[in-house]
């Protein structure tokens, strides 16, 4: 009985280590519908996944890395604004998904977990494709650290300076698709983005450097992570949507604290 | 001195089928100041960005020489504040140690804003961090786009005094875009006068009296340059009355 609530409770933390420094980056690049778009292209990644008989974690991850890879190439045609292009591809996606799903008439789909999350569920298989994605992030990020710092501050700069840009933010983008792909199943399709940047949001009250609020974020994220579990089990809350409030009340506990830097 | 750094053979650009720069050749050499000016269009940015690499032409050819370092100052740098940066942690991205930050910082005039978030600085001390920035990695080439955008008149006579003296201190060549012309006087060797083709170009002095650059700037541009040129004119270094009296001048224009 209590093997699923630590399977949860890994899982969860798993995720959130990684949302943190991700999260910054989302909130510093202004990404966070970037993230929303990749969230909802996920939905259409479970559909083609039932559709075509393949396992669905993989068919997630496919279609956000390679809407990630996409949004690069049409984001540096420069044809629309970015925010346009995201639209429509978000809301394109989803509704995609949801056609899609509605289709598959004779497999029925809990689009409720899927959009919402379905945390308490989680398998030890799961939680190995948990851990892989998040180190592979992880590790990822720490080594372009210097370099994703430097073309988010002045991207002109960064190039003269020798960082090869587009590539960098390309890594970055497929990061943050990796992630998104992983965290679905904690918080499921709607709430991803909310995981990534509240923590960070909130952490940027306290911190005067890059890196401490990388690790803030971690830390308020694998907090709301455990008290929205705790929530879940005592009072029977949803487990994704409690994690959610749970960083959603971290935050107003920031604005308590004098802005630093 | 006379190493040449850079040079550009026939260089053109076209960006939405809009020619922005013609047939502009052009060479920088060690130790020169060298000066883009033009109206707002002219495409004095692209022709900066094509020198740093950052694009590329259509047509023409770019060569530099093998052991060239740029050090380039960006028109602004606009850091979202959800981004905490110290200003010496801003000077550390470009690869380069705290003590040599510090240093960069005391050689522009303000080492008491090692500090001071980034995005808090103002506008005159944005623009010598953004210096500070770009001599970290002892450039032999220095590539400054508007150099003293935002900062008020005594401060950009300092500014453009520093680059002098940076000029000689790093024996660099100097690649600088302005808007207007009389400040910048008396420390330039070399002015291009740029819409979407080179106009003219030469030293500051021919440069304001040849045609094209008054038709330039008689026609196109700004109010103030039809002051500027005339009180350029009257020698090499504008004292600060005739700074004054220009900027009157122009509110009333």
């Amino acid at each position: 009985m209590i093997d699923f609530l630590i399977y949860a409770l890994l899982a969860g933390l798993g995720v959130a280590a990684v949302a943190g420094p991700l999260g910054c980056f989302v909130v510093w690049r202004r990404m966070a519908y970037f993230g929303d778009t990749l969230a909802h292209s996920a939905l259409l990644g479970v559909a083609l996944g039932v559709l075509l008989n393949i396992d669905l974690g993989i068919a997630v991850t496919a279609v956000c890395l390679l809407m990630a890879l996409g949004l690069v190439a049409l984001e540096q045609q420069g044809v629309l604004a970015l925010d346009t292009l995201l639209g429509i591809l978000s809301h394109s996606a989803l509704a995609a998904g949801l056609v899609v799903i509605s289709l598959l008439s004779d497999i029925r789909v809990d689009l409720m977990s899927l959009l919402f999350g379905d945390l308490l569920s989680v398998t030890i298989a799961d939680l190995w494709v948990i851990y892989a994605g998040a180190s592979v992030a992880i590790v990822l990020l720490a080594t372009l650290w210097k370099s994703l710092i430097s073309i988010t501050v002045e991207p002109e700069l960064a190039a003269v300076e020798g960082i090869n840009v587009t590539r960098v933010r390309t890594a970055l983008m497929l990061i943050t698709a990796l992630v998104i792909a992983i965290a679905m199943k904690i918080v499921g399709v709607l709430l991803i983005t909310a995981l990534l940047i509240i923590p960070a949001a909130a952490a940027r009250r306290i911190c005067a450097t890059p890196e401490s609020m990388a690790i803030i974020a971690s830390l308020g994220a694998m907090a709301s992570v455990i008290s929205g579990l705790a929530a879940s089990w005592y009072i029977d809350t949803p487990a994704g949507p409690s994690i959610v409030i749970s960083a959603a009340l971290l935050f107003c506990l920031s604005l308590g604290f004098k802005q630093k830097g | 001195m006379n190493n040449r750094l850079v040079r550009l053979k026939s260089v053109s650009k076209t960006f939405a089928d809009k020619p922005i720069l013609q047939n502009i050749s052009m060479t920088i050499n060690q130790g020169e100041i060298t000066t883009i000016i033009g109206p707002n269009g002219a495409g004095k940015s692209s022709l900066i960005r094509i020198i740093l690499g950052l694009i590329s032409p259509d047509e023409g050819t770019i060569e530099t020489s093998t052991n060239l370092t740029v050090g380039y100052m960006p028109q602004k740098v606009n850091i979202d504040h959800t981004l905490p940066i110290s200003t010496c942690r801003f000077l550390q991205l470009a690869n380069t140690s705290h003590e040599e930050c510090h240093k960069a910082l005391e050689l522009v005039g303000i080492p008491e804003i090692k500090d001071t978030p980034f995005h808090k600085l103002s506008g005159g001390e944005m623009q010598r961090a953004l210096l500070a920035r770009s001599i970290l990695r002892k450039p032999n080439l220095l590539v400054l786009d508007e150099p003293v955008q935002g900062v008020d008149f005594s401060g950009q006579n300092e500014l453009y005094g520093l680059i002098g003296k940076l000029r000689s201190s790093l024996n660099c060549g100097i690649v600088m875009v302005s808007h207007d012309l009389h400040l910048v006087m008396s420390a330039t060797d070399h002015v291009i006068c740029l819409n979407h083709h080179i106009c003219c170009q030469g030293k500051p002095e021919q440069v304001t009296q040849d045609p094209a650059y008054v038709d330039i700037f008689g026609e196109t541009a700004l109010y103030n340059h039809q002051h500027n040129h005339q009180h350029s004119l009257k020698g090499e270094v504008l004292d600060s009355e005739g700074v004054h009296r220009h900027g009157e001048g122009c509110q009333h224009d």
